[in-house]
């Protein structure tokens, strides 16, 4: 609809109340409700209806849009971050423009939150009579889209970097693979071998790392670390630096650095210009000497669950050259621990508690080997069938957390409860391994702060919702892969890398990326110029233009959140949606209410 | 702004048609041919076929539509929405199962670039030859829909429910989606929130259908304003060409009768998770109201591991699973809180043998479920028996365990007991196998190509698992094992847009594709 | 509690916020005397989950625990075990169901100040011929001296050395002379709630009324409780072996004399493990002219408990196996240490008994840090 033409008109408002079952309508009288809304000026229709969001409600809007000529819709009902473009999708079949459509939440902010009906049922009035005031003023706003650059960033060279840049490349797109160290391979290079098959991990890296070397393509940047991240999805610059340290020999695969070879001097970045990008910068392990109490650093006969798999890898686990013949693991070191600060569990340990204690058992027969636990966390595909033949290849599972270990002697003590027998006891070991847990990395602060990640209470990555959109950020067009966002395991990365990999993929291979409409906007005659705007917005969105004077904004780094709008002392810039005239509607329909 | 929320037109002109306004209602589905290629769709741009639309299908195929490849979503049930529909909240942040998840089901509907096909079966799938990896040769699987006669002209029903009304079968019919703890009509809708909003005559259960007769007239067809019923209606076989194909199908229950000892189908207050589930849930039967036998419970006991963790020795001991289900540790949590929620004053026990609340925020809610004094207790229980003479109904249930932390055996009486019985592989597992030519792991899931590295891929190519299918999960990581099958099926379409298209002729349809859900 | 010492379990579950107890066993597997006695805290919580009622009474192993607070220190979902077993002691009290060496403490706290019962007036006996100034007169730092180092002859050296090492530094220091009463951190800890209670008003007020900045005391117990459990907001409380690191860095203590010692220090429970006080006591040492320092295996957060808090001072308690203080002076003394170096009175008291009975007194001396500051003082 033209927007002239729109804003001529006289509002005719159709407004919905639903009941959503009885979420809403338990609370709230509906009926009353609606009846109260057809007295409202500039409401032509009112309805309520049992599910809005359901196929026939929405029937029910895009019908009396056609046949009442209907050039407003409120919608009454749930917040509108469940279903408000759902309503506006509705509107939109029907060829309204989806911005004149309002939502009055009546539920989290009504229905669910009182229980005396009577008042519930006055204050669903107030919002629809406050909402249906601002629908008045509602005006069509443009729908843009952005092109998108052909290309993703993955930040980290571990697995889960590794399996998201093959299906983002294999899609036939470029992608730029920054690793921080001079090798590919993450933490994963430094494992012996993965439950439950008990297959070598070189064996399953060497071809990955291959691929990726090999893949047309992919281009690897070692020895390399982002240092900027400008602009916004689709249209990403991403500025990568190689490390200060000088090798003659730059590690193969990555690009020379810009301005001639490294030689010490100047370190040159490059820039890259990206639709998508995928943070995979892992995890880091926890420290024991944290617990002090477990004399991990005080005796040579405590060490943690990746020097055991070092030692694995390298085929002897002895201690100060003779073979132990009493081996123990203690599992949850640094996790499930609130005393500490990690009260979450790090998924993985009990699966490799399972795999060393079998793998020592295997190695030494004539061993006693011993896992202390408080649960036993065996729940992927094949795990609890492995932690059954772990018991059945003879070692033993007893419940009681470690707690401390002191020296006796050529061996330590395990002090600690048995508790299924109800008995504390002394554990002599030659060799005690530690289940260390994982934490989130402590050397991605810049990081978060360039590309602006929130973290979640256990300091990893927070995704957008932790059910439906476990690899999608607060940030558009930057996913999580892998560790990053909390612990797992390989299965786990590995289908997570792929999955932010599908959400990279899809602007990419739309080759654009819708930009939010309710944007800010400035009107040139009233703009003095003053910056100030430039100065309070956190995205960067307004920029002066130099030959006029004045400030424009960026529609598509513009979030709309209003602090320009609020702040401009000459009144120049209006939030569209959201706009003074709008607002101010709203109000007075509340305060006369 | 969610990408999949609304498009615009420049980007649905460049894939599918889509409906002019005006032209909301199909052509009538009925009286076609046996067999019909379906029109355009999925003829500018490779399509992917998705096998089941619970969560799973539903999050790979709106991710492959989102990127501008149609997609037909194929689901058995008359709704889409699987599983998921029938939670009440989920873990760890007690979302409301349905207001998160009927966005999406929503969006699933109306997408332009998605076809859906709800009340449909695959039934014959042919691969493509040559294989999908040869150079440049168009391969597309063959795929034939069997799409059911819902009995319902599905241009005409407004979904408003007076049929069901009005069936002379009202509230004589088990409902599935309540776990048969509520009846419905012959003609539904599964539930309220149902994409498509369409209902559908149960041919077990309609009088007519099943018997020849029902009555002197059709109750339901005199209610129905839009004279939308027809019981002329005939199933239609549809063929569809498709690129990539994406096994959804999820997963069953193990039916708690096989662990007798538990006295499931013999005492009305043992229930399973899933119908402690339809009992908690406020559009459920009781609406939200936790009562049995007409009484609120006052100790409420939860039984894990019911047939998961099993090793016996017996090669087919038919209620032992070797494996852990995987969620039923953090349902159990969850069920634990939703009675304290609605009981304040309930006594709530939960026997354990471990406590596997491993994931992102489940150890936290298992902290803060304990500390609403939810007693877990550990020791796997033996049995469930009635305290008092036999017969006696008004003996309360005994559920008797060893405490092995206190170390002697218990008798904790309850008036509700809840199992969390194992999740198994669909019954029909050994058929879509065969159908599709997949493989199946020892547990009976669908087997992944590499267990560590590709979790997706199958022994087929163009073929990817996502979901429950494949294995025990819980929705975070369904709906990233989703997202990493269409990552998987990405790659094999848009490898396949780049390739020649034949020229086949096709019949031309009076289907107008994408947008409508039917 | 009913008549038959039946304690109904539900108040005091809530109250201590039992249920996060995830039954791992850390507490139990730490507890020091859990291998000695009956005492099993994490079956105890585990009873008060599951029980609705528990007969105290049937736990005289209650009084076993010394309250080292290494359950507190070890659980990973910040329960406090320790809370338990100070709340049933609590019950037994209340009812009067208390060991007679216990219960005599007790009477003697509230009637002279003192868990001996010796009379208040002799509170200050210690500090005949040494002229220490009245804290009340006002002064920069109340030196609370407590009641075994009041008391007990072989403590009072220590408190002597520390006046004349307060004294060297030219510290504005005082004490409260007979008016100090018992700090009550052991009172808390054997049950009495309400004794406490008035120990700390009473204390607390006198304390306050002085208007020092600064509050030091020689006995870690008296330090803890003052620290953590009195409200003393804007005083600041500490242990002398953190004043006198304090004072010998500033270079206002001058040791001069050579101790030419080998020396091993013993971490008390309530300095080390409950206030993660290490190593200020250690940088003491490590400033003594010609004094070598060693460390036993459980130093620091492992150091074995003496024996000696808990009220275990007075207690009999149902185990009589050998002391924790037993094992505790072997161990110093396979370092090859001469002296085992203390912090607390508690610890001087226990092990150097064990030292005695041991018949170890020919090599192993034991001395609190004080002394051996003394000596250096020349």
């Amino acid at each position: 609809m033209r927007k002239d033409w729109v804003m001529e008109a006289e509002p005719r408002i159709g407004v919905y109340i639903c009941h959503c079952g009885v979420n809403i309508a338990a609370n709230v009288d509906v009926e009353q409700v609606a009846q109260f809304a057809a007295t409202l000026p500039g409401v032509v229709v009112s309805r309520n209806y049992l599910y809005m969001c359901s196929d026939p409600g929405q029937g029910l809007i895009q019908q009396d849009i056609q046949q009442h000529g209907l050039n407003r819709v409120v919608v009454a009902s749930c917040s509108p971050r469940m279903h408000e473009p759902t309503f506006r999708g509705a509107a939109q079949q029907v060829g309204m423009n989806p911005y004149l459509v309002e939502m009055a939440n009546i539920r989290e902010q009504c229905s669910w939150v009182h229980s005396n009906r009577e008042q519930a049922t006055e204050k669903a009035k107030a919002l629809v009579a406050s909402t249906v005031a601002k629908a008045a003023q509602l005006e069509p706003l443009e729908e843009r889209e952005v092109g998108v650059t052909p290309g993703a960033v993955v930040i980290g060279g571990g697995i889960a970097g590794m399996c998201a840049a093959l299906d983002v490349a294999d899609a036939g797109f470029p992608v730029y693979l920054v690793e921080q160290s001079d090798r590919l391979g993450g933490r994963l290079k430094d494992l012996n071998c993965t439950f439950p098959t008990l297959e070598p991990v070189a064996g399953l890296l060497g071809p990955l790392i291959e691929r990726i070397q090999n893949h047309p393509q992919v281009t690897v940047f070692l020895d390399s670390r982002v240092t900027g991240v400008e602009g916004y999805v689709g249209n990403f610059e991403v500025q990568v630096t190689p490390a200060l340290t000088p090798d003659p020999s730059p590690p193969p695969h990555s690009p020379p650095p810009a301005g001639g070879q490294g030689g010490g001097e100047v370190v040159q970045s490059t820039n890259i210009e990206v639709g998508s990008i995928i943070v995979a910068t892992g995890y880091d392990v926890f420290d024991p000497h944290r617990k002090p109490e477990l004399g991990y650093g005080q005796y040579a006969n405590v060490i943690t669950s990746l020097e055991m798999e070092q030692r694995l890898l390298e085929g002897s686990v002895a201690v100060d050259g003779r073979q132990p013949e009493r081996v123990a693991f203690i599992k949850c070191v640094g996790s499930r621990d609130v005393q500490i600060g990690n009260p979450y569990c790090s998924r993985v340990c009990c699966m490799v508690t399972a795999k060393q204690a079998r793998l020592v058992r295997e190695l030494l027969p004539e061993s006693d080997v011993t896992v202390f636990f408080m649960d036993v966390r065996t729940f992927g595909k094949g795990a609890e069938e492995f932690y059954d033949e772990a018991r059945g290849k003879g070692v033993l599972y007893r419940r009681g957390n470690v707690s401390e270990i002191y020296r006796r002697g050529e061996r330590v003590v395990l002090a600690g409860e048995d508790t299924l027998q109800g008995r504390s006891f002394e554990f002599e070991a030659d060799l005690v391994v530690l289940a260390v847990g994982m934490e989130a990395r402590s050397d991605v602060g810049e990081l978060s702060t360039l590309l602006k990640l929130p973290r979640s209470a256990d300091g990893f990555f927070l995704e957008l919702h932790p059910k439906l959109r476990p690899v999608d950020t607060a940030v558009n067009g930057v996913f999580l892969a892998g560790c990053c966002q909390g612990p797992k395991d390989i299965v786990d990365t590995v289908a997570q890398a792929k999955a932010a990999a599908a959400s990279a993929l899809i602007p990419l291979i739309r080759g654009t990326v819708p930009a939010e409409s309710a944007t800010a906007v400035v009107e040139p005659e009233l703009c003095a110029g003053c910056g100030m705007c430039v100065e309070v917005c956190p995205f960067g969105a307004p920029a002066l233009d130099p030959l006029w004077g004045v400030s424009r904004i960026n529609y598509v780094l513009c979030k709309g959140c209003g602090t320009c709008a609020v702040t401009c002392p000459s009144k120049a810039i209006r939030l569209q949606h959201f706009t003074a005239s709008q607002i101010l509607a709203q109000v007075d329909a509340l305060v006369e209410w | 702004m969610e990408v999949g929320g609304w498009r615009s037109n420049e980007m649905r002109n460049s894939c599918t048609t889509f409906p002019k306004a005006g032209s909301l209602r199909e052509g009538p589905a009925s009286r076609v041919p046996p067999s019909r290629k379906l029109g355009a769709f999925g003829k500018v741009r490779p399509a992917a076929l998705v096998i089941g639309g619970g969560i799973a299908g539903i999050q790979a195929a709106l991710d492959i539509a989102d990127a501008g490849f149609p997609v037909y979503l194929v689901e058995r049930e008359p709704s889409v929405g699987g599983r998921m529909a029938q939670l009440d909240k989920t873990f760890p942040t007690l979302d409301c199962s349905a207001c998160i998840l009927t966005p999406k089901m929503v969006d699933v509907g109306r997408h332009p670039n998605i076809e859906l096909m709800t009340y449909s079966e695959v039934v014959a799938v042919t691969p493509p030859s040559p294989p999908l990896t040869g150079g440049g040769e168009r391969g597309r699987f063959r795929v034939q829909v069997r799409r059911k006669p819902r009995y319902v002209d599905v241009s005409k029903c407004t979904g408003c429910g007076s049929c069901a009304a009005a069936c002379r079968m009202k509230g004589r019919v088990l409902n599935r989606f309540d776990e048969g703890i509520a009846k419905r009509s012959a003609i539904y809708v599964p539930f309220p929130q149902a994409v498509p909003l369409k209902y559908t005559v149960d041919p077990t259960a309609c009088l007519y259908l099943s018997r020849g007769t029902c009555g002197k007239t059709f109750l339901c067809k005199d209610a129905c304003a839009a004279g939308a019923i027809d019981f002329e209606q005939q199933e239609e076989m549809v063929d569809l060409e498709v690129g990539a194909i994406i096994v959804a199908t999820g997963f069953d229950l193990l039916d708690a009768r096989l662990k007798p000892e538990f006295g499931y189908g013999v005492y009305p207050e043992v229930m399973t998770g899933m119908e402690f589930e339809r009992l908690s849930s406020a559009s459920g039967p009781t609406m939200g109201k936790i009562a049995v036998n007409g009484k609120e419970p006052k100790d409420v006991v939860f039984i894990k591991c019911v047939g998961s963790r099993e090793r016996r020795r017996e090669q087919a001991a038919p209620g032992s699973v070797p494996y852990c289900s995987r969620v039923c540790c953090m349902y159990t949590a969850k069920h634990a809180h939703l009675v304290r929620d609605k009981l304040p004053d309930a006594r709530i026990t939960v026997f354990y043998m471990d406590v596997r609340a491993f994931g992102k925020g489940y150890e936290e809610f298992y902290d803060r479920v304990k500390h609403e004094r939810v007693m877990y207790r550990r020791g796997e229980p033996s049995e469930v028996y009635r305290r008092g003479e036999r017969g006696d109904q008004g003996g309360r249930l005994v559920v008797l365990a060893e405490d092995t932390m206190l170390g002697k055996p218990v008798e904790v009486e309850a008036d509700l007991v809840v199992l969390a019985n194992a999740v198994v592989p669909r019954t029909d597992m050994a058929d879509v196998a065969g159908l599709l030519g997949l493989e199946r792991s020892p547990d009976g899931f669908f087997q992944e190509a590499h267990p560590k590295l590709r979790p997706v891929d199958t022994c087929v190519d163009g073929i990817f698992l996502a979901g429950c299918c494949q294995g025990p999960k819980d929705i975070p990581d369904t709906v990233a094992h989703a997202k990493a099958a269409a990552a998987s099926a990405l790659g094999v379409l848009v490898r396949h847009s780049s390739s020649t298209h034949s020229s086949s002729t096709h019949s031309s349809s009076t289907h107008s594709p994408g947008g409508r859900p039917t | 509690m009913t008549s038959q010492g039946l304690l109904k379990t539900e108040a005091m579950v809530e109250q201590l916020e039992l249920m996060g107890c995830i039954q791992c066993g850390k507490c139990t597997g730490g507890c020091p005397v859990a291998r000695k006695t009956e005492l099993n805290i994490r079956s105890l919580i585990y009873q008060m989950l599951v029980e609705p009622e528990l007969d105290v009474d049937t736990h005289p192993e209650l009084w076993d625990c010394t309250c080292c607070f290494t359950c507190v220190e070890r659980c990973p979902k910040d329960v406090r075990p320790a809370d338990l077993i100070i709340g049933l002691r609590g019950q037994l009290v209340e009812s009067g169901r208390v060991p007679d060496t216990i219960g005599d403490a007790l009477m003697g706290i509230f009637r002279q100040g003192n868990p001996t019962g010796i009379a208040r007036e002799d509170r200050a006996a210690w500090a005949k011929g040494m002229e220490i100034k009245a804290a009340q007169e006002g002064c920069e730092v109340l030196f609370f001296v407590g009641c075994t180092p009041a008391y007990d002859p072989r403590v009072q050296g220590v408190t002597r050395a520390l006046v004349r090492a307060f004294a060297a530094a030219g510290l504005d220091f005082g004490t409260l002379g007979t008016e100090e009463s018992c700090c009550g951190n052991e009172v808390r800890r054997m049950g009495e709630a309400g004794l406490f209670e008035m120990l700390v008003e009473e204390n607390g007020e006198l304390i306050r009324s002085v208007g020092a900045s600064r509050l030091v005391a020689p006995s870690p117990h008296c330090f803890n409780t003052f620290k953590n459990e009195y409200n003393l907001d804007g005083i600041q409380v500490l242990h002398y072996t953190q004043l006198v690191a304090e004072l010998i860095e500033q270079g206002r203590l001058k040791l001069t004399q050579e101790v030419k010692k080998t020396v091993t220090y013993h971490d008390p429970c309530f300095l080390g493990k409950q206030n993660h006080i290490f190593d200020e006591p250690r940088a003491v040492l490590k400033a003594i002219p010609g004094l070598k320092l060693v460390e036993m295996d459980r130093s620091r957060e492992r150091s074995l408990c003496c024996e000696g808090g808990g009220g275990r001072m007075w207690a009999e308690g149902t185990n009589l196996q050998e002391r924790l203080a037993f094992q505790r002076v072997r161990e110093a003394a396979e370092t090859g240490a001469e002296i085992l170096a203390v912090a607390c009175p508690f610890c001087l008291l226990t092990l150097e008994d064990a030292v005695k009975v041991q018949g170890l007194d020919h090599s192993l001396q034991v001395m609190d840090i004080m002394e051996l500051v003394d000596l250096a003082l020349g």
